[in-house]
């Protein structure tokens, strides 16, 4: 095993790193804001890509030219995913706002099972493709844009949340919600936008990834997982938080499977979890 | 209403309503005589998979609605009781009745050892946790050669004994009665720990953890004793369909989703009620099997997207379950629970 062979498994963990990230930032997103996991988290990721999947075959849009309309279609899904199903369980106990989500994660799964059967597609001749290399170093197009991208909406949703008046707005809401309403701020509005928002980050990362994985139902449950890892290795609720504990995840991922075993490659990242949240309960940026 | 209390406490299970029992011993007839009116192999299928899932059910309700704990990965002690006993099996003869033992007693030091850790975590770090836990045995058992890896175990099929190896290929009427008759001891030993000291703890554990460990109760020890029961009767579920479908394999018996059925099943009937599992899964198991029927074997996830679409709907309009629509004079009567 060569010092390249290992500085690439680097790269391409840190590349994966930032898409797990931009990921886990919506699903951070929404916890900070109303305290609900999203369970159907995955889902939200398999739906963004088989929307670029369809706008491809059906209209022949490249995934990097279909962003915005994926990203609209998602933050749709997100606000009527609120008003139809969590605005109700928002006083609810935790097992029944568990149980919501991953209600809704059987469901969605189960229609994608049944409209687009369970067939692995991919998009042919995306507009990135072959590979870059760099000092020798080979990097995937697709997975160098995908991450590039995720890392860029990443800082942008860090600037909205932290600079923004309505991001404030948001800050406001999910620290203390009576508070905020007495100051005239939506709380409804502002948990439909934190869903939308949400499910935007997890459109973009779906449809950047849509250039180079295979896209099926269950795509979303193993990205989802890391997802709930990186929030809880983060602390629920920290947006940069998110981005270590993605790219954590990522050099743990690439780098067990070069150094142990790939077959395990999963194992590695469960057990850094289970090792924080024993340790350190709050998780690493946590309150 | 505290004489009412002590009045209940000194009576002996066998003293409450008579009109429920009166009820209960109705159905268990009815569920012995069932065989004897020719039911067709759907049929005695249907009721095995009923029996089996009430029991999982339960399993799941007494560490969610007994500690309050949500477990996302609770097909862990199906697959443990399923391949212990399959594994003793198939390697060193020894017959399923005393490897469902076995496996029980896997089982049992595994829940102590996940719960040790785990039990620590609340909310949604335990519910993440035991999904991660759940992933990592299907992926463990997929890679462990010794146990087949991912090919899964093979039970040698056997005609000469069939009490003694645990398989019947003529009739499923046996597997019937062995299954009502776990399901029968599962709901009772839950019903008896529900009335008892350990069940009025692990709810005070559940409704107020703060309260309940200043009035000294252990609050640690009792939710490992909740999960070490949980994983008890679960265990054996996953031994008899081993041996029911005869062919086990990491994907099946380590299946995420039937963590998610069983956790739907209890949410759907009615969590922390000892009746809640039992009316779940008389409503959604032949639910699933009659839409896997209809829509045949392409259509296999209709009945999941009613599943989902069912517990979403539960979930904004009756949070506390079907078990809810009964009148609340009978439900909150100590003697029915």
């Amino acid at each position: 095993m060569t010092i390249e062979i290992i500085i690439q498994a680097i790269i391409s963990g840190l590349l994966m790193g930032f898409i797990y990230a931009l990921i886990a930032a919506g699903l951070s997103l929404i916890f900070g804001l109303m305290g609900i996991v999203n369970f159907a988290h995955g889902e939200h990721l398999m739906l963004s890509m088989f929307s670029s999947f369809w706008l491809w075959t059906l209209l022949g849009l490249d995934p990097i030219i279909s962003i915005p309309i994926t990203m609209l279609i998602l933050a749709i899904s997100g606000i009527l995913t609120h008003y139809l199903l969590i605005r109700y369980i928002l006083k609810a106990k935790m097992i029944v706002q568990i149980c919501a989500t991953f209600g809704l994660s059987v469901f969605l799964r189960s229609l994608a099972q049944f409209l687009w059967t369970p067939d692995f597609r991919n998009v042919g001749n995306p507009l990135l493709e072959g590979r870059l290399e760099i000092a020798g170093i080979f990097i995937g197009q697709p997975q160098f844009y995908a991450s590039l991208v995720c890392l860029l909406s990443f800082l942008l949703l860090y600037l909205f949340v932290n600079k923004s008046e309505t991001g404030l707005a948001l800050q406001a809401t999910a620290q203390d919600r009576k508070a905020a309403e007495t100051l005239g701020i939506n709380s409804n509005k502002m948990f439909a936008l934190g869903w939308a928002l949400g499910l935007s980050c997890v459109s973009i990362a779906g449809t950047m990834m849509s250039n180079f994985f295979f896209i099926f139902p269950d795509v979303g449950v193993h990205f989802a997982l890391f997802a709930f890892v990186a929030v809880a290795l983060g602390g629920f609720g920290s947006i940069i938080g998110c981005l270590i504990a993605g790219i954590i995840i990522g050099l743990v991922e690439s780098l067990g499977g070069l150094l142990i075993d790939p077959s395990y490659k999963l194992l590695y990242v469960f057990l850094i979890y289970l090792i924080v949240v024993i340790y350190r309960p709050q998780g690493l940026f946590g309150r | 209403m505290n004489n009412n209390l002590q009045k209940a406490k000194l009576e002996p299970v066998w003293h409450t309503n008579k009109f429920i029992f009166a009820l209960i011993f109705f159905l268990v007839t009815l569920f012995f005589f069932f065989p004897f009116i020719n039911p067709s192999n759907f049929q005695l299928h249907l009721m095995i998979m009923i029996f089996m899932y009430a029991v999982m059910a339960q399993s799941w309700n007494v560490i969610a609605g007994f500690s309050g704990q949500i477990s996302l990965g609770h097909v862990i002690f199906f697959g443990i009781g399923g391949y212990t006993s399959s594994f003793f099996y198939v390697e060193y003869g020894i017959t399923p009745w005393i490897g469902i033992f076995i496996g029980i007693l896997f089982s049992s030091l595994v829940a102590i050892a996940i719960g040790i850790p785990m039990l620590r975590l609340t909310g949604h770090y335990f519910a993440i946790a035991t999904l991660l836990i759940g992933f990592s045995f299907q992926i463990i058992f997929q890679r462990w050669d010794l146990i087949g890896a991912a090919s899964g175990l093979w039970i040698p099929l056997n005609w000469d004994n069939p009490w003694l190896t645990l398989q019947f290929h003529e009739s499923k009427i046996p597997y019937y009665y062995i299954f009502l008759i776990f399901f029968l001891l599962s709901y009772f030993s839950i019903w008896i720990i529900y009335r008892s000291k350990i069940g009025f703890k692990l709810r005070a554990i559940r409704d107020d953890p703060q309260a309940a460990s200043s009035l000294g109760i252990p609050v640690a020890k009792y939710k490992i004793i909740a999960f070490v029961i949980s994983a008890i009767i679960m265990s054996p579920m996953g031994s008899l369909f081993a041996q029911y479908i005869l062919v086990i394999e990491p994907e099946r018996m380590f299946d995420i989703e039937i963590s998610i059925i069983v956790l739907l099943i209890a949410v759907m009937g009615g969590v922390g009620n000892v009746w809640g599992p039992l009316i779940g899964t008389i409503i959604l198991i032949p639910l699933s099997e009659y839409t896997r029927i209809f829509f045949g074997g392409t259509g296999g996830s209709v009945d999941l997207i009613i599943y989902g679409i069912l517990i979403m709907l539960i979930c904004i309009f009756r949070p506390s379950g079907l078990i809810s629509f009964f009148p609340k004079k009978i439900l909150e009567r100590k003697k029915f629970l």
